[in-house]
């Protein structure tokens, strides 16, 4: 018998949310993995888009003429930057598990929209009757049913991440932006350039050369990040292989399998942001 | 237009001055006017979350600060837990990986491709996984390698585990350094006949690692951070060691978030002090232009 086939036997544990994909406890241990992956994915993925629009608000208000503004966005920054993401998460879930309302009495955010101990119940596209409907969330007796829902481990992994990523995000654009020579902003505006047309023309080709990579860097560290999901028991692909792990006994495979794929999907990163900056890097001429 | 533009920028001024201030009010009412600083858990208690209880660090604080979380039993060696613990992974792990990360930016950067490939694999391959991969290796590979006798204690194989992965990232600031020394610096050197270790100890490395000293603080803040991971393999360092005091107490586990924010002002105040040492650095070493 191989030291593989293990991964063809039924998994033996059940996983608390499985996004896209289902399964059963009698389901191979692959299939357990490839929901491990998933999960790593769909909180990576909204967790990578929020982290950088809170980077450019962060950005944008420590660039900002008002004194409250820059005080707010470089407090928030600088002290996120201080503290481990590991004890971030830890107080993110403790906020989420402790501080919000039970689900039988959720808080609603937006209309149709549900925050409580549950976790977080939105609308969502679901197939009804051979045809795709939105789904819309109710408060019942005992907890919200219907549409999508994420848990508060989910919540806290995306929040946790986003928050920390966004403020490195937030040095990372505001030093490309500062890298740019003033003298050369100044040089076009002389020649007749419209403010739109100096940033769009002048400052950003610039700046994202510079952004590019070390945006990249810290969006390679968020899915490597997201692996901290184990401390708060959300089943991430470290989790699901640490389950294994010690359900199994196969220690080797399964640390082998965790690092391949992790493996994969950074050197896949790199090798797009290689071809991009390739790209960027040929225009323009300047080296 | 132009007109509108000033009425726009007070708003917006005013709004975030309102927000901070707000922000100020509240958390000092919470933090500072309605909390309690005794270790009272009753009145603690009484407060209902209404106000800080910092009466949890008061009775906790010098277990996790003087790493008394393990209770120690007779017949057992002392274990190292708490703020001594982290300090103890984070200077033991720096200072391992120094001599791994130099040898392994001058084998990246050789011309031999028996050093140069194995180093870029090792570098790549490494940055490429979680920490926490990392030490699911510490703790359930590296024991493999000891079949019949007794393998180290996981704090060794995690310090082990830890010192390659600040190695790898320290090796490509070196490099990164070393990219800045202009080849005339070692090819000069070698005329005054020093030897390659000569030249590289004495001209280049100085050189190199000056101009990326910034980088090596944030690289030593990033390492002082990541120590904390090592709670997730059941080392109870300062934030695994909060969890260890508070999870098995009655009395002082509703105070969690109180104590979080505590361990998360140690870690602040020990990264804005490495943050200072470097910026003292800077100034006191000037730069080879």
């Amino acid at each position: 018998m191989s030291t593989w086939d293990f991964l063809l036997q039924p998994a033996g544990f059940d996983i608390g949310e499985t996004g896209l994909f289902a399964f059963e406890a009698t389901q191979p241990v692959w299939r357990a993995l490839l929901v491990g992956l998933g999960n790593t994915l769909r909180v990576s993925l909204p967790a990578l888009l929020l982290a950088t629009v809170l980077g450019l608000l962060l950005a944008l208000g420590r660039g900002s003429s008002s004194r409250s503004w820059r005080l707010l966005s470089s407090g928030i920054v600088d002290t996120v930057r201080l503290v481990p993401l590991l004890l971030q998460l830890l107080i993110w879930y403790l906020l989420l598990v402790e501080w919000l309302p039970d689900a039988n009495e959720a808080l609603p955010l937006l209309p149709r929209v549900w925050l409580s101990k549950g976790g977080l119940a939105f609308p969502w596209p679901a197939m009804g009757d051979g045809e795709w409907a939105w789904s819309w969330p109710v408060q019942d007796t005992f907890n919200v049913q219907g549409g999508g829902a994420v848990t508060p481990e989910f919540l806290a992994v995306m929040l946790a991440l986003s928050v920390y990523t966004g403020a490195f995000l937030a040095e990372v654009f505001r030093s490309g932006i500062e890298a740019v020579s003033t003298s050369l902003l100044e040089a076009a505006e002389t020649l007749g350039a419209t403010r739109w047309h100096v940033i769009r023309r002048v400052l950003l080709p610039q700046a994202l050369r510079t952004i590019v990579p070390a945006t990249t860097n810290q969006y390679l560290n968020l899915v490597k990040n997201s692996s901290l999901a184990v401390a708060v028991g959300y089943p991430d692909l470290v989790s699901i292989g640490n389950t294994t792990l010690n359900q199994t006994g196969r220690a080797v495979e399964c640390v082998t399998v965790m690092m391949a794929l992790y493996l994969a999907m950074s050197l896949l990163t790199s090798a797009a942001m290689n071809a991009f900056n390739a790209r960027q890097g040929l225009r323009g001429g300047q080296p | 237009m132009k007109a509108v533009a000033p009425l726009v920028k007070a708003v917006s001024s005013g709004l975030g001055l309102l927000l901070v201030g707000w922000l100020l009010w509240q958390w000092l009412g919470w933090a500072v006017w309605r909390a309690e600083f005794r270790a009272d858990a009753a009145a603690c208690q009484a407060l209902q979350h209404q106000g800080a209880c910092w009466g949890v660090v008061a009775a906790k604080g010098s277990q996790w600060l003087l790493g008394r979380v393990i209770e120690s039993t007779p017949g057992q060696p002392w274990q190292p837990a708490g703020l001594p613990l982290t300090l103890m992974l984070f200077g033991l792990s720096w200072l391992l990986s120094w001599p791994l990360a130099i040898g392994l930016a001058l084998a990246r950067r050789s011309s031999r491709r028996w050093l140069h490939w194995p180093a870029v694999a090792f570098i790549e391959g490494v940055r490429g996984v979680p920490v926490v991969t990392l030490l699911f290796m510490a703790a359930f590979l590296l024991p493999l390698l000891w079949p019949q006798g007794e393998a180290p204690a996981l704090l060794w194989r995690a310090t082990a585990v830890l010192s390659v992965f600040s190695a790898v990232y320290l090796a490509e600031i070196v490099r990164g350094g070393l990219q800045t020394v202009p080849k005339e610096q070692s090819e000069a050197a070698h005329t005054l006949g020093l030897g390659w270790w000569a030249t590289q100890g004495r001209i280049v490395l100085p050189q190199a690692l000056r101009a990326v000293l910034p980088a090596l603080t944030s690289h030593a803040i990033g390492l002082l951070k990541d120590s904390s991971l090592v709670m997730v393999i059941g080392l109870h360092e300062l934030t695994g060691g909060l969890s260890l005091s508070l999870s098995g107490d009655p009395v002082w586990r509703a105070f969690y978030f109180e104590a979080y924010l505590f361990v998360g002002l140690v870690y602040a105040l020990m990264c804005l002090a490495l943050a200072r040492l470097g910026r003292h650095l800077e100034a006191r070493w000037p730069q080879a232009l």
